[in-house]
């Protein structure tokens, strides 16, 4: 299958390993990965903090580039929830039916890492090896916009030398929120201080999830404190073997 | 026409006041424990309901419905319960309604007045209004009883002293019952509170409540409660004043099995209201022989009007989405600066009042969506939140650093040329903040995250750099 990878800005900007680890799983399972090298962002970040005007050009910008891409694939459960929710609405305010038809067209074709594997493949078994304590955060966009399910720890659970260590308070916000994290810089704080909390609290080495945002955000907690945990991205996970031929 | 939340006008922006908030240990504790409390036993009534869903849907709908023709509705009750008894006025503003309300209690001579489960009243700051009257509210409701001796403000729609513990409240009645001695057992709390308060349910001879829903079709109104004291107010005195928002109504008495439903296990948990009154106008002989309903508006209309937001006004008030945001549960109600606290007091205070007394309130989420899936009327209050904050950048009001910001971050997300750029120029930036792979210390509205966090230094190749190279390969 050809799989076109929209990397996300901040991925490509701060988590370049998440997408070499998403082209490392793809291509070992068999599967072809392309990079439209024009794209840039999906306008989450404007759209959430109130500059919606401003995300419009990229919102069509994202569709120019991918609409004759038959599978996309987005290692970040927001930049998903933002195209599947709330494009719909922007191309709405666009009074433009064109592009309203063009985001309905799009929308079947895009995938979240852990559902193309799960949902679209049927995969929980990618080949990993990763001999650590792991526990899984459950991105609030994943859990309740794009609605994963299980998918995620199933396929951390097929990981072989993988332990999974189970979080609680699960469905709890880590916190960051985009430009919440900086406006509400405390209580954002707050937020994953409870969180780290219970990361430490199972034990694990590292904690992962479908998002990188909130891998920051826990991930910056966690380093402040020298807490001795680190975070990792799902598909960094799931792209090591026992030949170590990660990335 | 003036129009007000509270104390809202005057309140400090939400992260100010929540820095304060975050600081006070006992206060974080109280809050968790009793949201916790209540977020578990809603959990479990919620669950074992099969159609709680379609319940939902129904509710929705209903409200929806209601809202398109709210005017004949309004009309409606107004008929129906001046058919029955009742006397309907009808008020614009705060102003307009106080006035009316302190008019009825002078034309009795009254000095004195019991009050129960009445948030608009606190909306529109009624008890100041009276006391400027000569006239002394005592609230009868056990919670703003404590806030009320306490000298403090609501936290939580539904418990407003959620934020205090029984050794506080113990503190508080000492001084203010003029006790020489009480335990500090919930039963011992409780008892010195029905001993104070029973005497004034005996003697005052007027009250005012709020309302939960009140029906077009039969222009009755419904108060549910846990204490009885609802109940006590609304039957003992001579004199009955209900104040109600103009969103309160609904079409017929059969639409209320929706809604007494949905209400009690989002609120409290609880199956049934251990208390659900209904009463229609005035029976000769039985309860209050004169009953004036107060129909308030108070900015209501104004959010009617925008269609994107307009289901806040759906809200049947269950503080369910205060008990399920990570955000109020961090620092409780008055760091919202209004009664109307968390989520819905985020999209409803500003929408109620002039939006720049309280511009930082629709920023006061991480967009988790946590509210949104435990309304019973399914507001989608994170897309109204980003309205809002679309209506806040619209007309100016955002900080001029972030218009700045945002601008040169849509330049650079606009061409992936731009990107390119932008990426190399962060790079060399970051320089001064770097050491040891992460970045601290920084500057103008990053120093935000970085007072509390590490950031991950950019790594000198993109993803996209490393593609182009790839492909070369």
């Amino acid at each position: 299958m050809l799989i076109s990878l929209f990397i996300t800005c901040y991925n490509d900007t701060l988590f370049p390993d998440t997408g070499k680890a998403v082209v490392t799983v793809l291509e070992r399972l068999g599967h072809t990965v392309e990079f439209r090298a024009e794209q840039t962002c999906c306008g989450q970040m404007h759209y959430n903090t109130g500059y919606q005007k401003e995300a419009v050009p990229m919102m069509q910008h994202f569709l120019k580039i991918f609409r004759s891409a038959e599978t996309i694939c987005i290692p970040s459960a927001s930049c998903v929830a933002m195209i599947r929710e709330y494009y719909p609405l922007l191309a709405e305010r666009t009074g433009d039916r064109a592009v309203m038809k063009q985001v309905q067209d799009i929308l079947p074709r895009i995938f979240e890492f852990s559902e193309l594997l799960v949902k679209k493949l049927g995969l929980t078994d990618v080949g990993a090896y990763y001999p650590h304590a792991v526990t899984l955060h459950s991105s609030c966009h994943s859990l309740r916009s794009l609605q994963v399910g299980d998918g995620p720890a199933r396929l951390l659970k097929s990981v072989r030398g993988l332990t999974v260590a189970e979080l609680e308070q699960s469905d709890q916000c880590c916190g960051f929120g985009g430009t919440f994290s900086v406006k509400n810089p405390d209580v954002s704080a707050a937020m994953v201080a409870d969180k780290s909390r219970c990361i430490l609290n199972t034990g694990a080495e590292v904690c992962t999830a479908l998002d990188n945002s909130c891998l920051m955000q826990i991930g910056g907690s966690l380093s402040r404190q020298r807490a001795g945990v680190r975070t990792l991205h799902l598909a960094e996970i799931l792209a090591s073997t026992e030949s170590g031929d990660r990335g | 026409m003036s129009v007000r939340v509270g104390q809202a006008a005057q309140a400090p922006s939400y992260p100010d006041a929540a820095k304060d908030a975050v600081m006070n240990p006992q206060l974080r504790r109280n809050v968790k424990h009793a949201t916790t409390v209540i977020r578990n036993k809603r959990a479990r009534v919620v669950g074992e309901m099969p159609d709680w869903q379609q319940l939902r849907d129904a509710a929705q709908l209903i409200k929806e419905h209601t809202l398109r023709y709210l005017e004949e509705y309004l009309l409606q009750f107004e008929k129906a319960c001046t058919l029955a008894g009742g006397t309907v006025h009808w008020a614009r503003d705060a102003d307009e309604a106080n006035q009316i309300v302190a008019d009825i209690v002078r034309s009795h001579g009254a000095s004195e007045v019991i009050k129960v489960k009445t948030m608009t009243t606190d909306e529109i700051q009624l008890n100041p209004a009276l006391e400027a009257a000569g006239i002394s509210p005592i609230e009868t409701d056990l919670a703003d009883l404590i806030v009320q001796l306490g000298e403090d403000k609501p936290s939580h729609i539904v418990v407003p002293a959620l934020h205090r513990n029984k050794a506080e409240i113990r503190e508080i009645f000492l001084k203010k019952m003029k006790l020489n001695e009480l335990g500090d057992t919930a039963e011992a709390l409780t008892a010195a509170a029905r001993t104070y308060l029973r005497e004034k349910f005996l003697r005052v001879k007027l009250a005012i409540s709020g309302a939960n829903f009140v029906i077009a079709e039969t222009g009755a109104v419904c108060v549910v409660e846990s204490e009885g004291n609802g109940r006590m107010c609304v039957s003992l005195p001579e004199v009955l004043v209900s104040v109600v928002g103009i969103e309160k109504v609904i079409p017929t008495l059969r639409d209320l099995e929706v809604f007494l439903q949905l209400l009690p296990r989002s609120a409290t948990g609880e199956r049934m209201n251990p208390y659900n009154s209904l009463w229609t106008g005035v029976t000769p002989g039985d309860g209050p022989q004169e009953f004036h309903v107060v129909l308030l508006d108070n900015g209501r209309t104004q959010i009617l009007a925008d269609e994107a937001s307009r289901e806040t006004l759906d809200c049947i008030r269950c503080g369910a989405c205060l008990n399920a945001c990570p955000v109020y549960r961090q620092t409780g109600g008055h760091a919202y600066g209004s009664i109307y606290a968390g989520p819905i007091g985020a999209i409803l205070t500003p929408q109620l009042q002039s939006m720049e007394h309280s511009q930082s309130l629709p920023y006061a989420s991480s967009l988790c969506g946590a509210c949104y899936e435990v309304c019973p009327v399914k507001i989608n209050i994170p897309e109204i939140l980003i309205h809002l904050r679309g209506k806040l950048v619209e007309g100016g009001q955002a900080p001029l650093s972030e218009r700045a910001g945002m601008k040169a971050a849509a330049w650079a997300l606009s061409d992936s040329r731009n990107l390119g750029i932008a990426q190399i120029f962060a790079r060399i930036a970051q320089k001064p903040f770097e050491k040891d792979g992460v970045l601290r210390n920084l500057p103008g509205i990053l120093a935000g995250w970085s007072s509390v966090r590490d950031l991950p230094a950019i790594p000198d190749e993109s993803f996209r750099e490393w593609w182009k190279k790839r492909e070369r390969r």
